[in-house]
């Protein structure tokens, strides 16, 4: 294991053990017994075959949201429009579910494309202008967030139901419910999806790594210039990547719409699920492996969070404030990185 | 109904609306102009409204009619000690900046969150009771039609945001530490080979925006929300950060800004009430904030330069 590698997988580890520490802190300071806490936290995610599905359920969409962070990331852009593509992802899933009869076999594969195109093409608008216009991806990303939510809110009340607050229920033939996987652990909302994020999961490793296509994305990511001298078309594999990054956060909406909840409601604020995408990449450094790792870490600590109330009376925000200290601890991993070359210097 | 009277109910809503956003733009210039990029604009508001509506609660017996006033006290040095985070983080651990306010972000809704349970064993606070009072700016409230549309019945924070824009832009246009601030920001080896303390006056950047970021927050949460939970801000500190771009990273751009998002705000609430406005969906003025901002800084509505060195850590003597 080359030396890059091992910082790569330690400064993460690191980064999550500080995270944990710093909660247990925050728990002490305030008065709440962190063993307590954290044992309720571990019960509530894997505790029994009901906690494990619904973790897995978490895990689904936090997987496609770290792709597509990450999948931004290593051809060096900056997506924070995740969110915003997820949304209109899930709404387009959701249309399509309502409005169609058709074949299982069509009607789900289409309604997934659907989401994916929608997020792509949500993507594609901040992917041209930085193209075209060379303007900073991340302000665009933020900005297209809230246009998405509020037109996304205007078509659930005007088009997808009648000034009511959520569209019908998706046709079964669109569904990615699962009786089988339901009974298995207990009448979770587990559903297939998980199957599709894994396979998400390899189709980016598969592009990234294996074909010319992923070394351009990369490489124009790396330096543009080398790339446009090597003959690379810069602005279109710019475009590339941000639509491919929206597409996998458009399916990671359709997770959510055909999946967990069946429909769609108007929304006061954003899911959170592409936000947390962000921290789900930075852990699993942006490697395809690594974020289906990350999402089941992000996965256990929101859903076991939910037992810590009843069990050890901590509030769930608890692990709000871990995840944002895990993202701080990663982001400065300049620091992790400097203890590290300290401590081998010594060791010398 | 005449323009006069529609004006009568669009102008001061919209003032009404502004000045948190007004305030936390100008937190917004003062650090992205130092060269540190402050996405974290909305967790620092949320932490501001959380301060200001728990100081007016607990200390409203004591202080009276100061509560508010001391309440924005208190929210500006919570902030300012808040954004020390992302200061560290981003100028002394060379942390992507953006990253690090995300995690701000996040950071702030889940503490306040968390700390709001532990208080008050639920996830809101209770309604303050003391809040701002409305007043009728002096000499000014008696000017023919301007008075009445504009300095009449309004909060006092909303005119001193507006005044502390012109002040932000003395600071910045006029004063060697305004200078010194801006080539920080452009080029700051070049101030580095100049004496200035680049990493030094990031921080107090950054600690500024935290303080004003902060006291937007509190004007919101005191003005328009009166208590705290979890969807008191969702979007201000964003669209702040908008207002700031499409005012082109100035001061009195970022003011009018704010207030032209402030107008839009308003009108998607008060629009009902305006004949013409009837019928336009409200999803048009929900967005427009976030078009436009796109719009400029696709070039379509002037040039939005970002300043030079924006987003890089400085390292010395690297180049």
């Amino acid at each position: 294991m080359n030396s890059s590698r091992f910082t790569n997988f330690i400064i993460p580890v690191f980064a999550v053990l500080l995270g944990v520490l710093a909660g247990s802190i925050v728990m002490i300071v305030s008065g709440y017994n962190p063993i307590a806490g954290y044992s309720a936290l571990l019960y509530g995610a894997f505790g029994d075959s009901y906690y494990v599905g619904e973790t897995i359920r978490q895990t689904t969409p936090y997987i496609l949201a770290g792709l597509a962070v990450a999948f931004a990331f290593r051809t060096g852009l900056f997506n924070i429009g995740v969110e915003g593509q997820l949304i209109v992802g899930w709404l387009a899933a959701v249309w399509v579910g309502v409005s169609f009869d058709l074949p299982k076999v069509i009607h789900l594969p289409l309604a997934i494309l659907a989401a994916a195109a929608a997020g792509a093409l949500w993507a594609l608008i901040p992917g041209f202008l930085k193209a075209r216009f060379k303007v900073h991806e991340v302000i665009i990303t933020i900005m297209m967030n809230y246009i998405a939510l509020h037109v996304t809110n205007a078509i659930i009340r005007s088009v997808l139901s009648n000034q009511g607050f959520k569209s019908a229920k998706i046709h079964d033939s669109a569904s990615l419910q699962s009786e089988f996987l339901q009974s298995i652990t207990d009448y979770s909302t587990l559903h297939y999806g998980i199957i599709i994020a894994l396979i998400g999961a390899v189709m980016m490793w598969f592009l990234l790594e294996k074909t010319t296509k992923g070394y351009e994305l990369r490489a124009v990511g790396f330096n543009q210039h080398a790339s446009q001298y090597a003959g690379m078309n810069v602005p279109r594999n710019i475009i590339l990547a941000m639509v491919i990054s929206g597409a996998f956060a458009g399916v990671a909406g359709a997770m959510e719409g055909l999946g967990t909840f069946g429909n769609i409601s108007v929304k006061a604020g954003f899911t959170g699920i592409g936000f947390d995408g962000i921290a789900v990449a930075l852990i699993g450094s942006n490697n395809a492996f690594g974020i289906i790792l990350s999402a089941l870490l992000f996965g256990a600590l929101k859903v076991g969070a939910l037992e810590m109330p009843s069990s050890a009376d901590v509030p769930t925000e608890l692990v709000d404030i871990v995840i944002a200290l895990i993202i701080f601890f990663v982001a400065s991993s300049y620091l992790i990185r400097l203890l590290l070359s300290r401590f081998k210097k010594e060791g010398k | 109904m005449g323009v006069y009277e529609m004006l009568q109910i669009i102008v001061p809503s919209a003032i009404f609306f502004a000045a948190p956003l007004i305030f936390t733009a100008l937190g917004g210039v003062f650090s992205e102009r130092s060269g540190v990029v402050n996405i974290g604009l909305e967790g620092l508001m949320v932490i501001g409204a959380f301060t200001s509506v728990v100081f007016n609660l607990t200390f409203a017996d004591r202080f009276g009619e100061w509560t508010p006033w001391l309440a924005l006290v208190a929210a500006m040095v919570v902030g300012a000690i808040f954004s020390l985070l992302h200061a560290v983080a981003s100028i002394t651990f060379r942390a992507d900046q953006v990253v690090s306010g995300v995690a701000i972000n996040f950071l702030a809704i889940g503490l306040s969150l968390f700390l709001v349970k532990k208080m008050y064993g639920k996830g809101q606070t209770d309604q303050i009771q003391i809040g701002f009072d409305k007043i009728d700016v002096p000499i000014l409230s008696h000017i023919p039609i301007i008075g009445p549309l504009f300095f009449s019945n309004g909060y006092i924070p909303s005119y001193i945001a507006i005044a502390l824009a012109f002040v932000v832009w003395y600071i910045l246009f006029k004063t060697p530490f305004g200078l010194r601030l801006r080539a920080v920001g452009e080029h700051p080896m070049a101030a580095d080979t100049m004496g200035i303390n680049v990493a030094r006056m990031r921080y107090i950047a950054v600690m500024i925006s935290g303080a004003l970021g902060g006291v937007g927050g509190a004007v919101y949460a005191t003005i328009i929300s009166r208590d705290f939970s979890h969807a008191t801000i969702s979007g201000h500190g964003f669209m702040a950060l908008a207002a700031m771009i499409f005012g082109k990273w100035h001061p009195l751009g970022a003011m009018g800004a704010a207030l032209f998002f402030g107008l839009a705000q308003s009108l998607s609430i008060v629009g009902q009430t305006i004949p013409f406005l009837k019928n336009v969906p409200t999803v048009y003025l929900l967005i427009a904030p976030y078009v436009l901002t796109i719009l400029a800084l696709a070039g379509f509505i002037g040039r939005a330069d970002a300043p030079k060195a924006l987003g890089t850590p400085y390292v010395k003597g690297k180049r």
